[in-house]
């Protein structure tokens, strides 16, 4: 788990570019499954289990993660760049990239601190005013490298720190990706979709028509989701602590969750002797936003890896959460 | 020697204001390659000298020490807190790779990042107060591995960008180590000067290095190689130099015009690209300090340009140490220009 994890986070896949990824996943399920990839770049598997089960059961994640992509050239030779899904400024200035199809370093850049009056250094940047610098001496020579729509990810770099800990960037949710790679390479025990989906970042739009094809009963979205169990952040705001095992939230900003498939959840973790929190928080959303409320209606539960610092260069997950996760996702498969 | 090579050398060492032992070790070494007389000491300097048998005595000084953090408590949940160890703009610490030192090694970690439904106002600024180091350990098992005072390193691997431009850490200052090495090399038996050497520590805390080695040194001149801002979106065109300019030669009240005239003069005569960085009172460098040394040195200041100063991402270009490095080798060859 933790090796195809790392070989996932590596990939770079910011919303709308995810062939890398896609690639790889394909790599990993070829022979397990039948597969197709849909319009919109969808992987959408079918795993036979040894039943046939009533309802048809979906298990979702998404390939994308957050990044930029270059919009303008500056005469100087620096590149503007644009957010593709949610990035603070602040966890993306002075922070290196990689651009485009070639993987082009580069940094962001920011005004050397003794330069900056006291105001402009308690105030936070704007993403418009962060340029990406390759060290191209002007305009010209940056275009011999770059095109405007090019993506720029954060440069990849997976570290295992503290006591079972990662750092990596794309955690969310390369994660979810990991995971289902995982369940489709053993033996199941019912019939199972699985949709690798792009484009949640933006819009959840890669899970919006792949649920719509797969046509599911029940969905089982797994993500990745804020921890703040930082301090500073009191009791509710911590909104999910590392370590305490997955989170299956009753509410999100894009879902009301089903109230069966939660109390499944907590039920099933008890039962195999595995930690379970709920969000703390009415917060986050994510693909199932999307999924239940596809077609006739889908009885949707998310199962999400807590993770702190999502969307920057560096979030950091705990690895047993997400063996929990992946332990958590797998019985409930068999109860649904 | 292979500029980039040893420039980056430089940068993987690690050294923090008050914690260069790594850093000067490195330039030791290299700088070993041009004389036996090199010694480093307790404080983390690097000195030199190379006896010429001639009558004047010039000290080429870079500083040896980087900006960091130093962390000063660990919290109950095993985070720990920092503090800036010189000038460091909090705006761009969210989320950044850092290593911790410690005597068993060094412990990855990040800062932390406020995630956005907790900012009370998007708009501000992240304060140090609220500004923890991640390295995903408790509280037992942190403080049994790190003590306090232990120093924290932006996380950064030399990295190579378009042309001859670099991007690391700690090119301030060791972009200008690397040029002192390079000029010694350019000169080789040729100086018309004796040469002292020193790396410095603790320039971004107050200079303290270069007051120690200007005091060892019985130097007539001194030239302190540092950096300085590189004209980048943002930044002033006032205040700045140009990347791929060629060296910045200082004007200040506290140096010494004739040297900066002189230089200015060989680099015209040797088509050297050049421009002025002019200062109106202090140069914010060791030459500070060297220039009031003793009864007095006659000092200038020669500085790289380079953009995005004490962040992981600092940038300089390799033709402008070069340049620098050869406009110092033909003021050791000239002599008896002051």
């Amino acid at each position: 788990m933790m090796r195809l994890l790392s070989e996932l986070c590596l990939l770079n896949g910011i919303s709308g570019d995810e062939s890398r990824v896609r690639e790889y996943i394909i790599r990993q399920i070829e022979g397990f499954c039948e597969y197709k990839v849909d319009n919109l770049g969808n992987i959408i598997a079918f795993k036979k289990g040894e039943l046939t089960p009533g309802k048809r059961i979906l298990v979702s994640a998404h390939m994308d993660e957050v990044g930029f992509i270059v919009n303008y050239i500056n005469d100087d030779g620096n590149l503007k760049i644009s957010s593709v899904g949610g990035i603070e400024a602040t966890a993306a200035l002075g922070k290196r990239v990689l651009v485009g199809e070639s993987e082009i370093s580069g940094v962001i850049g920011s005004v050397a601190v003794h330069n900056l009056s006291k105001e402009e250094r308690e105030k936070s940047p704007s993403i418009s005013a962060l340029c990406v610098d390759i060290g191209a001496e002007n305009k010209e020579e940056a275009e011999k490298f770059v095109n405007l729509g090019d993506s720029v990810c954060f440069e990849p770099d997976f570290q295992e720190i503290g006591n079972g800990k990662i750092l990596s960037k794309a955690i969310d949710d390369r994660f979810g990706c990991a995971v289902m790679i995982k369940l489709l390479q053993c033996e199941l025990k019912y019939d199972t979709y699985f949709t690798f989906v792009v484009q949640e970042e933006t819009g959840l739009r890669g899970a919006k028509v792949a649920a719509y094809t797969v046509n599911p009963d029940v969905a089982v979205v797994l993500e990745a989701t804020t921890a703040s169990d930082i301090p500073g952040a009191d009791n509710e705001k911590k909104v999910c602590v590392q370590g305490n095992g997955p989170v299956v939230s009753f509410m999100d900003r894009s879902t009301i969750y089903s109230r069966e498939l939660y109390k499944l959840a907590f039920d099933t973790a008890k039962d195999i002797g595995i930690p379970c929190q709920t969000k703390t928080m009415i917060a986050g959303g994510n693909d199932a936003g999307a999924i239940h409320t596809t077609r006739g209606g889908v009885k949707t539960i998310a199962v999400s890896l807590p993770c702190r610092y999502i969307h920057s260069p560096s979030g950091v997950a705990d690895v047993r959460d997400i063996e929990s996760s992946y332990k958590l996702v797998k019985e409930m498969l068999q109860r649904i | 020697m292979d500029l980039k090579s040893v420039l980056f050398d430089l940068c993987r060492a690690d050294g923090v204001s008050g914690d260069e032992t790594s850093a000067a070790s490195v330039a030791l070494r290299e700088l070993k390659k041009f004389t036996d007389e090199a010694f480093s000491d307790d404080f983390g300097n690097v000195f030199a000298k190379i006896d010429n048998k001639k009558n004047k005595t010039i000290l080429l000084d870079a500083h040896i020490d980087q900006v960091g953090f130093i962390v000063n408590y660990i919290t109950d949940e095993g985070f720990l807190k920092f503090s800036p160890v010189g000038g460091i703009d909090k705006r761009l610490l969210p989320a950044t790779k850092v290593e911790v030192l410690t005597a068993d090694g060094k412990l990855e970690g990040v800062i932390t990042s406020c995630p956005p439904h907790l900012s009370k106002d998007s708009d501000k600024a992240p304060s140090y107060d609220e500004l923890y180091i991640d390295v995903g350990l408790g509280k037992d098992e942190a403080t049994a591995k790190i003590p306090l005072g232990s120093r924290v390193l932006f996380k950064a691997e030399p990295m190579t960008l378009l042309g001859d431009r670099v991007s690391s850490r700690a090119l301030d200052d060791r972009a200008g180590v690397a040029t002192i090495l390079r000029a010694l090399e350019l000169v080789g038996t040729s100086s018309e000067y004796n040469i002292d050497v020193a790396f410095s520590c603790q320039e971004e805390t107050g200079e303290s290095g270069a007051k120690m080695l200007s005091f060892k040194s019985d130097c007539d001149l001194a030239i302190a190689v540092d950096v300085s801002f590189a004209y980048s979106q943002g930044e002033d065109k006032e205040k700045c130099g140009e990347m791929g300019k060629g060296a910045m030669i200082g004007i200040a009240p506290s140096l010494s015009k004739d040297f900066s005239n002189a230089l200015i003069r060989l680099a015209k005569e040797n088509n050297l690209p050049y421009q002025l960085e002019v200062m109106s009172s202090q140069t914010g460098t060791d030459a500070d300090a060297i220039v009031v040394s003793k009864g007095g040195v006659k000092s200038v200041t020669l500085s790289i340009p380079l953009k995005y100063m004490h962040t992981p991402v600092e940038v300089v270009s390799l033709s402008d140490i070069e340049n620098t490095a050869l406009l110092i080798s033909e003021f050791l060859k000239a002599g008896e220009l002051l």
